[in-house]
């Protein structure tokens, strides 16, 4: 009786295709990639801009057009489909500081937006942080021996 | 040319963090974290910035690059600063990003209604 209701189980669980997934996230992942060198060879060819200040103007501009997209709804599907070709770049870290913002709107200013807008994305900064720290650390330490 | 190395590294990158989503439990909030804590670790040998020449815009835009950036910081201000510059450092060059997405999600959220 076990045995049946666990391959009841096992037929019935949708099967991730991870090679499929995983060609799709190496096309939009690759895509994103590309935008990004394009938009800082054109902050830096049309628009004059060294080298590091058109780096982050390259990464404002991404971050504005998801945190605009996720408000408008259509990213969340995008990422339904291509799931880590959205969430590795930096376009995952924006949607999930907006998704966190619009999520929590409806609980008031500070105790809603305020408190959860890095509910999720807060991980990436503190993690972060701690590993820069840790990794200069015994860089400068290495250094001095 | 430099297109092409963007666009493999980059992909590269995403497949690699589709394949641990897929083939274990860990969720999306788990790789990213993980790939951070692996760009920052990359920038101690100067590894990352020879992949930076290399790929050009593909390789600052997956979120290794925010780690990279994060440790690079670090380093440069204790090469002002000594031991108060690696505090006063690690934001240096990642405070746009956090701070753009901040703002604009502030702002965003407070004028669109959120869609289910």
């Amino acid at each position: 009786m076990k045995d049946n209701y666990q391959k009841i189980v096992d037929e019935n669980t949708p099967k991730e295709d991870t090679i499929n997934n995983a060609i799709i996230a190496f096309i939009t992942g690759g895509i994103m990639g590309v935008i990004g060198n394009f938009l800082i060879d054109f902050y830096e060819t049309y628009l004059l801009i060294p080298n590091k200040e058109a780096t982050v103007c390259m990464l404002i501009t991404l971050i504005f057009i998801s945190c605009l997209l996720t408000s408008l709804g259509f990213f969340d599907k995008w990422v339904n489909f291509c799931k880590c070709g959205l969430i590795i770049p930096i376009t995952g870290f924006a949607h999930a500081t907006q998704s966190a913002a619009l999520e929590y709107r409806k609980e008031g200013l500070v105790t809603g937006i305020g408190a959860n807008m890095l509910k999720l994305s807060g991980a990436v900064i503190i993690y972060g942080i701690i590993g820069s720290f840790v990794f200069s650390l015994i860089r400068t330490l290495v250094g001095l021996v | 040319m430099i297109y092409l190395n963007a666009f493999i590294f980059c992909g590269l990158v995403c497949a690699l963090g589709q394949i641990i989503l897929d083939k274990t439990n860990l969720t999306p909030g788990h790789i990213t974290v993980m790939f951070v804590v692996i760009g920052t670790f990359l920038d101690v040998f100067n590894i990352y910035d020879k992949i930076v020449l290399w790929a050009g815009g593909g390789a600052l835009v997956p979120i290794t690059s925010f780690g990279h950036m994060l440790t690079h910081g670090a380093i440069q201000g204790y090469n002002e600063g000594g031991i108060l510059g690696l505090f006063n450092g690690t934001l240096n060059l990642t405070s746009a990003g956090i701070s753009a997405a901040i703002i604009f999600s502030f702002f965003f959220s407070l004028v669109f209604e959120p869609k289910d």
